[in-house]
């Protein structure tokens, strides 16, 4: 397998980690990050490829797979019928038998109509015949928000889907992160979903060239405080450091927190969460998705077991409500998490006593 | 519901000028092995010891054996929850299967799976699902796998016909044809899901293979009682498969002759009339192909005497080697939740 090979003995490990803006890096986007990503890879491995609904269409997937068709050709960058639960099973059995398949939706709302072979089949087959076979297949999708999206085309679905055992799960924020997990994904033997999101498409960052893997499992701190740790991943987060932000210009230097990018949702990094939330004592966690029952209560759940007498304020988690996704522009700002609504937040567990 | 005979066991006679003596006993053989291993489970299946759902497939095997004389090892079998036959057909270990009936650590997937996921990568049983219709999609991405390398190992996936009521054996039908893929459905009509007829379940005029066929998929029907004309359907389904013409669908019709789980015959219990059964009992597969090949000189009693005592000496071993091995250890349960 060239993955193991050409991956793990390349640029990754001689670079550093990368927090923020390095100078003199190139700067590419973030669709432009996640295309190199999946060039290198089709370069690299011939039993990588890549399909999805509209991946050669002019649209090309928001940019992210334009022009791998004409590179590549059709037969290993290819559109495909509307089966989301057929295909999800063919890129299954194509993993099961040696292929490396990339499986690209618009929206993870697409995913739903695949559950019987991402839940059932995809992340158990390794297990139930007992290690025999395994399943190096990605799923990509990207979070939509806004205009209209509503109800079935802007839903987070990765607090469902983390509950179930065998699947990975990631959730870039960056150009760097989405092009390093991107490359960690297909490299990886088992079945990983990641969700982008939308909003994140127009950004650009510090991308350096070749291969290179974010770690699986692993946080990130983006920042380095005391008086608070804000825990998240993906468009939230970025919402949340926007709030940290404009709190330090309003009360100048008297907040600091750590905030901390879990760039994979499942496995979940325990350690950065514990390590920062002992020290810090307040737990702000933020997630795209529904606060009930997904990534904001799982996060909760394993502080409450794990930092007894540490607390200094209650857990805040800011999600989604309990209730669908509305279409129209006034009922969006009801209900998404803003920066201003979570700087109100932040502010309340810094001021108020416990 | 009456066996499809158009091609039925009438014309067994003229089919026999294609096999090898040694092809037409080994498909005797086969079926009766299986026969006899599934009597055996389902002799002892009250100990309650093999903790685990088992789907008979007595009345079935000549589907199981028709399909699997014609695969070679390195092609690769799919199949629903109804796995023995299957995995015995197609070369699978009779000792790892009864291991995984009794639950043991060496079972053929270390009990993770139990009899509905029966699994033996070494001779290309590659996997089956308990999901009706899940394992359909997975055999054409193994298919497709096969075209993108250009590799001369086809992929064949057996479904029940229940498994034709889900929309996921249309997506894959329709993606199989669109990409030509070296993959072949066989379509196990046992007249049955569960409790429930075929006649409260589809339109009666309109027939399975039917379907398949407007799907832009060869397609035939065959008796399922009738170990050759499988065979048949079978060898002309795989070398289109080895030629790179694409898909092809065989409804195999073969009434399943137990309940739908666990040991037994459960007529009596209202679903369906006993007479019913006793009437495709007399199809029985393995009966009336002895008696074919015992008309035709291939086969006598002493033979027969002969493979039923290799078969029994067989269970048996697999039995005590089953019962005599080891439970797995708490760490098991931890194993391959990921692949490394």
């Amino acid at each position: 397998m060239p993955w193991a090979e050409a991956l793990i003995t390349s640029k990754t490990k001689s670079q550093k980690e990368h927090t923020s803006s390095q100078a003199g890096a190139r700067e590419l986007g973030y669709t432009e990050a996640l295309n190199e990503a999946l060039t290198l890879a089709l370069e690299l491995d011939p039993n990588v490829f890549v399909l999805g609904q509209g991946v050669d269409d002019p649209a090309a997937m928001f940019g992210v797979t334009k022009g791998l068709d004409q590179r590549f050709g059709n037969q290993r960058v290819f559109d495909t019928p509307l089966s989301e639960e057929g295909l999800t099973g063919i890129c299954t059995g194509a993993a099961m038998t040696g292929l490396r398949p990339v499986y690209m939706h618009n929206r993870p709302d697409f995913l739903l109509l695949a559950f019987n072979q991402i839940v059932n089949h995809a992340s158990k087959i390794h297990y139930l015949d007992n290690g025999q076979t395994c399943v190096p297949l990605v799923i990509w999708s990207a979070i939509g928000r806004g205009w209209g999206s509503g109800s079935q085309h802007s839903q987070a679905i990765q607090g469902l889907l983390m509950t179930v055992p065998g699947l990975k799960i990631l959730m870039p924020s960056t150009p760097y992160d989405a092009k390093g997990l991107m490359l960690a994904a297909i490299a990886d033997n088992n079945p990983v979903l990641i969700f982008e999101h939308r909003w994140l498409m127009k950004q650009k960052g510090p991308v350096p060239e070749g291969l290179y893997k974010v770690p699986i499992g692993k946080g990130i701190y983006r920042q380095r405080g005391d008086d608070l740790s804000i825990i998240g991943s993906s468009h939230t987060l970025q919402l949340a450091t926007q709030a940290l932000a404009s709190l330090q210009s309003d009360v100048g230097d008297g907040i600091s927190a750590d905030v901390i990018d879990l760039r994979s949702i499942k496995p979940l990094d325990k350690e950065i969460i514990l390590e920062s939330v002992r020290k810090t004592g307040r737990a702000l966690i933020v997630d795209t998705g529904w606060a009930m029952g997904g990534v904001c209560a799982e996060v909760a759940a394993i502080i409450a077991e794990n930092c007894p007498g540490v607390l200094k304020f209650p857990v805040r988690r800011i999600g989604l409500p309990d209730l669908p996704t509305p279409a129209g522009f006034t009922l969006e700002q009801f209900y998404y998490p803003s920066a201003e609504k979570i700087a109100t937040v932040i502010k309340q567990m810094l001021v108020e006593e416990c | 519901m009456h066996p499809y005979t158009d091609k039925g066991f009438e014309a067994w006679s003229t089919a026999i000028s294609r096999y090898s003596t040694d092809q037409l006993l080994g498909m005797f053989y086969s079926m009766l092995r299986i026969r006899r291993v599934e009597e055996a489970i389902e002799s002892r299946y009250f100990e309650d010891e093999m903790k685990t759902p088992i789907h008979l497939v007595i009345g079935q095997e000549a589907t199981s054996v028709g399909v699997c004389s014609v695969l070679r090892k390195s092609d690769l079998l799919y199949s629903g929850h109804r796995t023995h036959g299957a995995y015995l057909a197609k070369g699978g270990d009779l000792n790892a299967m009864l291991s995984e009936f009794y639950c043991r650590a060496n079972g053929c997937v270390g009990s993770k799976g139990g009899s509905m996921h029966l699994m033996d990568k070494s001779v290309g049983m590659a996997g089956s699902s308990a999901i009706v219709a899940g394992s359909i999609p997975i055999a054409a991405g193994a298919a497709l796998t096969a075209k993108i390398r250009n590799e001369d190992w086809v992929s064949c996936c057996f479904l029940g016909d229940a498994a034709t009521e889900e929309g996921v054996v249309w997506e894959s039908l329709n993606f199989a044809a669109l990409k030509q893929l070296p993959v072949i459905y066989v379509c196990e009509n046992n007249y049955f899901s569960v409790c429930t007829p075929i006649e409260k379940r589809q339109p009666a005029e309109i027939e399975i293979y039917k379907k398949a066929e407007s799907f832009g998929v060869e397609s035939h029907v065959v008796d399922g009682t009738n170990v050759l004309a499988v065979n048949q359907a079978m060898a002309h389904a795989v070398e289109r498969a080895r030629n790179k013409q694409g898909p092809t669908f065989i409804e195999s019709r073969a009434y399943r002759w137990r309940g739908h789980g666990g040991a037994g015959d459960d007529s009596t219990s209202g679903y369906r009339d006993p007479e019913e059964v006793a009437y495709w009992q007399q199809y029985c597969p393995i009966e009336t192909y002895a008696n074919f090949l015992i008309e035709n000189a291939l086969l006598d009693d002493a033979e027969k005497s002969v493979m039923e005592a290799r078969i029994a000496q067989e269970i048996g071993i697999a039995f005590e080697h089953a019962i005599n091995s080891a439970n797995p250890v708490e760490a098991d349960l931890y194993m391959h939740v990921y692949s490394d």
